[in-house]
């Protein structure tokens, strides 16, 4: 089968691998029929996450047909048409119990700090993702879900981590009617959290970002104010002046570690990978939010020590809320906002690519070329 | 100084308008807590019935913040030749110490070259332009790529003024 092959920072390609296999008495082998790539490959793509192995595929989002069934499968069957959410969760651990799938403690022997995902490293448990035409799915009785009669497949494929995680970051935001709500970062995550924002009664949506198209893309679709900070001398003070001197009530970071930061920042961070990345936008996040405010974090970091202003986070009495999204639980809220036409995710996607083209979809996707939003990435043998 | 900055839009006036708006406002999300879903099991550690465990027959690293493999684990690139000696030494510590994370970062990439080194060894030249699809960049952003392979040119071009100079003075 083909199958994305990480080589090294900013090389990959398209190989021939064997075909998955079922390991467990609970896995189903799927036959892919959409995957995304992700702003957070991004950071495996730029070699920034640990234990990133050459060899390996990556893709977290992806849906596709049941090929082949473990023994023990019960809840899908050969030639359902399934989304799979990017957690790997078991749904019976302590954490899983709680719905905490993101946290899921019997999928990921690497960490113990983030559950397995698929094609992201062994920090998340060494599984091979979905950027490839065949993949293996663990626990297959709990994450798959068999995507609703009429559901387009675009749709479905954003709801394996763009809009659980958007709608999480809003949800974790604590949003009252009325409320001030700024995002920072306009990539598919944020625009699709400053777009739920709404869903959960905010006053004023605003979205910071430094790339043109991404902003004019983000106020059409999300209906909110858009602003590029490369135009601002400083961002906390333009927000501060912005919110009548008292900051927003909500801040939103859907940023990752690749983020446009300070100088100090992208030297520790990004270059020479002593921190978890840039935490330009968090420092933003923890300064611009008011008083007793609330930001709640879905921006990638590593695992890494942060140089965070946590002092503040003290001083100003701050509520932080932060996880990886647990998909499972928010989806039968989310497809029915798709049915009823609350939401449209897959208006966020721009490219369309065969998976055979995969090295020009990174670069552009990297690159933030050709007005790239969101690239699905479509199997030879999809349909 | 004044700053004035164009917004890219105005304030949204009709906001309320706005499909599906305030439909997810609960009152009862603040303080936004998660609300744990509490048992007697609260305490006992690995109180869950357990999932059948997957046969370890590859070596699977683990974090020794606990004690077993989770019951399935991904089988993607076991760790193999110089750089699975640095993860199996990183994995002597915990998530907490830079001792495990920064030789992680190491052995990534002693893995790389470990990868160009396979790719040869079967016969394969890393095809280095198409990889790093520098043919999307020719097609939307040529002026990045050329000065991409110039200072990929100019670096090389210094390591070897270096090592021949070096090589010279040795000879000296
Ligand atoms: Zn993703
Ligand atoms: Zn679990």
């Amino acid at each position: 089968m083909l199958a994305m092959n990480y080589r090294g920072p900013q090389r990959v390609r398209i190989d021939h691998k064997p075909m998955p296999e079922i390991l467990h008495p609970e896995d189903a082998i799927v036959r892919v029929t959409r995957s995304c790539i992700c702003g957070s490959d991004l950071h495996l793509y730029n070699g920034n996450v640990p234990d990133t192995r050459v060899g390996t595929t990556f893709g977290h989002e992806f849906v596709g047909i049941v090929e082949e069934v473990g023994p023990e499968v019960h809840n899908v069957k050969v030639g359902d048409h399934v989304l799979v959410p990017f957690n790997i969760a078991c749904g019976r651990c302590h954490f899983c119990q709680q719905g905490l799938y993101g946290n899921c403690h019997e999928s990921n022997p690497e960490a113990t700090a983030v559950g397995g995902i698929f094609g992201y490293s062994h920090t998340a448990g060494g599984y091979h993702g979905g950027q490839a035409e065949y993949v293996r799915v663990p626990y297959a009785n709990f994450g798959p879900t068999v995507i609703p009669e009429g559901m387009d497949l675009d749709d479905a494929v954003m709801l394996t981590d763009v809009v659980p995680t958007a709608y999480q970051a809003a949800e974790m935001g604590g949003i009252q009617p009325g409320d001030t709500v700024v995002v920072f970062g306009a990539g598919p995550v944020g625009i699709m959290a400053a777009r739920c924002s709404w869903l959960f009664g905010a006053g004023r949506v605003i979205i910071i970002d430094h790339v043109e198209y991404r902003l004019e893309f983000a106020k059409n679709y999300a209906h909110c104010e858009a602003y590029n900070f490369k135009e601002m001398d400083d961002v906390v003070l333009f927000l501060k002046k912005e919110t009548d001197w008292m900051g927003a009530d909500v801040v939103i970071d859907a940023v990752g570690a690749e983020a446009a930061g300070d100088a100090m920042q992208t030297i520790t961070g990004r270059k020479m990978l002593l921190q978890a990345g840039s935490a330009t936008a968090l420092h933003w996040a923890i300064n611009s939010v008011k008083k007793g405010g609330i930001v709640s974090i879905v921006g990638v970091y590593g695992p890494t020590g942060n140089l965070i202003p946590i002092g503040n986070v003290v001083n100003k009495g701050l509520t932080i809320r932060a996880n990886q999204a647990s998909v499972k639980k928010h989806l039968p809220r989310l497809i029915e906002h798709i049915q009823n036409g609350i939401l449209n995710p897959k208006g966020l996607i721009t490219h369309r690519v065969p998976l055979e083209e995969i090295s020009d979809a990174y670069r552009i996707f990297s690159d933030k070329l050709d007005n790239c939003i969101k690239p699905v990435l479509i199997p030879p043998r999809a349909a | 100084m004044e700053t004035t900055i164009a917004p890219v839009n105005a304030k949204n006036p009709d906001f309320k308008n706005i499909p599906g708006w305030g439909i997810d406002a609960d009152p009862k999300n603040d303080p936004t807590y998660p609300m744990k879903d509490r048992t007697d099991a609260e305490q006992t550690g690995y109180s869950w019935e357990r999932p059948a465990q997957q046969p370890v027959n590859i070596e699977v690293l683990h974090s020794n913040e606990r004690p077993n493999v989770s019951a399935v684990f991904g089988t993607a690139s076991p760790p193999s030749g110089l750089s699975g000696q640095i993860r199996r030494y990183a994995f002597q510590y915990s998530e907490s110490k830079f001792r495990h994370w920064l030789p992680l970062i190491v052995a990534d990439r002693v893995n790389v070259v470990e990868g160009i080194v396979e790719d040869i060894r079967n016969g394969k030249i890393p095809n280095f332009f198409a990889e790093k699809g520098y043919k999307a960049m020719w097609k939307h952003n040529p002026k990045g790529l050329a000065t991409n392979i110039a200072i990929t040119v100019g670096v090389a071009t210094l390591a070897y003024l270096w090592l021949s100079g070096g090589r010279n003075r040795s000879r000296d």
